[in-house]
């Protein structure tokens, strides 16, 4: 799901780096958000509704809606569109509004 | 608590060329962005702008970015903080922030505020599924991340942002089946419309989406005709074979921060929602709080920018600086917004500020000098 040919932009992408996404292994490139890393890897359940339980994905990916709340090295509802992946980030899905302590 | 001359609130067009007038005239300003770059959404931008070169018509906007933040650059007084989420605005002009992880209070002797827009979204059965985006999102992957958001792609609205980011999509590889259009005519564009429907895209106007169906994400969409009163006409729909919808019906301006700083609010629809109250050198109805760009009323990053130009001088000039023919300028960047805003696309702008604008003593800061 890359783009690797395009007329205008050249993605000059950083350092290769892998992290885990619900204990499987995920690769993004430094700079990038989680988002598109996930979104890279064709992963587009991001995370679920608190009562219903119905998937969510990317809405707005600048850091505005809350769509994409999940749990990175242990801290709940983290904006996975505006945090940078980092080499070994334990990335998982969130159950409800997840625990604050 | 840090003190501030001048603070502006986001670094987008409208933020960046405040920050840039507002430095010239020789004020100390800081610039603070709750992203790691800025640019605000121009960064994402890789078509060639409208307007004069005054605004930097024919460059593409990502380009449009690095020259202003290059001129920033080079400026002494100005300094950027990024990372940094502006918390609230406080009765006693106190601004805090999270920056870091740690939350920090300054007290600036101006703001100008310039947090942009978001997109709006649309109601129809299903539209939470993955896969069903803002079109400034899927710009955001594409354009910034050089990421697909799928392989075949519904979008819904014709205005500028819609028909722009259907090219986009095209130039990225990925296949748009076809826009759709409640209204009876496009709203971009028809520059922007005639390039989209040469490759081949449909632009079905009086048409809009009736559903989404998938089960863990989007994998079709049904769209109708609508009749007079915009409702469906059941009979005439059709499915579509889609794992992307693009929703780019509008956008709604960034402005908590202004109703918790008190300033008076206004609806006007055609301005995208409520906006803030302001006089012409873009005053809030508070003291010392400026506005600039989306947050003061949905338009273009190139009136953004000339917006931008006006408030960061009139914060600048509300401290007591001074520019050499300060009134010859600010009518020129006024002359620049009236030609954007000429036309039958400005009219619904002209209309909702004509509105909006207010006289009030804090007004003769400019023009007193």
């Amino acid at each position: 799901m890359r783009i690797f040919k395009h007329p205008i932009l050249n993605f000059e992408r950083k350092r290769l780096v892998t992290f885990t996404f619900n204990n499987k292994t995920i690769e993004g490139y430094e700079g990038e958000t989680i988002a598109a890393a996930l979104h890279a890897a064709g992963i587009k359940t991001l995370s679920h509704s608190s009562e219903k339980h119905r998937p969510r994905g990317l809405f707005c990916a600048i850091g505005n809606c809350s769509s994409c709340l999940m749990e990175v090295n242990g801290e709940a509802n983290v904006r996975i569109c505006v945090e940078e992946v980092k080499e070994g980030l334990i990335i998982r899905t969130q159950t409800g509004k997840g625990d604050l302590v | 608590m840090i003190p501030v001359e001048i603070l502006v609130i986001g670094g987008g067009p409208a933020g960046l060329c405040a920050a840039v007038q507002a430095a010239e005239m020789g004020s100390k300003v800081l610039i603070v962005d709750r992203n790691n770059t800025l640019g605000g959404q121009l960064v994402k931008q890789t078509h060639m702008f409208f307007g004069s070169e005054k605004q930097y018509a024919s460059t593409r906007g990502f380009d449009i970015a690095n020259i202003l933040l290059d001129k920033i650059d080079k400026m002494k007084n100005v300094e950027i903080m990024r990372k940094a989420t502006v918390l609230a605005i406080y009765e006693d002009g106190v601004v805090s922030l999270e920056h870091k992880d740690k939350y920090i209070k300054i007290k600036p002797k101006a703001i100008v505020v310039a947090t942009g827009a978001s997109e709006k979204n649309l109601a129809f059965p299903n539209n939470d599924l993955p896969g069903i985006y803002g079109a400034g999102a899927v710009q955001t992957l594409m354009n910034e991340y050089g990421v697909k958001p799928g392989n075949r792609v519904l979008m819904i609205g014709a205005g500028n942002i819609g028909l722009i980011v259907s090219y986009q999509l095209i130039q990225a590889g990925v296949r748009v089946e076809a826009i759709v259009e409640a209204a009876p005519t496009i709203g971009g564009y028809l520059v922007h419309a005639s390039k989209v429907r040469r490759m081949g895209v449909p632009i079905l106007t009086g048409y809009s989406i009736k559903e989404a169906y998938g089960t863990d994400s989007l994998e079709s969409a049904a769209i109708w005709k609508l009749d007079e009163n915009w409702r469906g006409i059941p009979g005439t729909e059709k499915k579509l074979n889609v794992d992307v919808i693009c929703i780019s019906v509008g956008l709604s301006p960034l402005s908590e921060l202004l109703w918790q700083a008190g300033c008076q609010m206004k609806y006007i629809h055609e301005l995208g929602g409520f906006v803030p109250v302001r006089d012409t050198n873009l005053h809030s109805s508070v003291k010392g709080l400026f506005v600039a760009g989306d947050v003061a009323g949905v338009e273009e990053a190139s009136s953004a920018m000339v917006e931008g130009y006006i408030a960061g001088m009139s914060a600048a000039a509300y401290l007591g600086y001074k520019l050499y023919n300060m009134k010859l300028v600010k009518e020129d960047l006024m002359n620049q917004l009236d030609s954007l805003r000429h036309g039958p696309v400005g009219e619904k702008i002209r209309r909702g500020i004509s509105n909006l604008t207010i006289e009030h003593e804090a007004a003769a800061s400019v023009d007193a000098l």
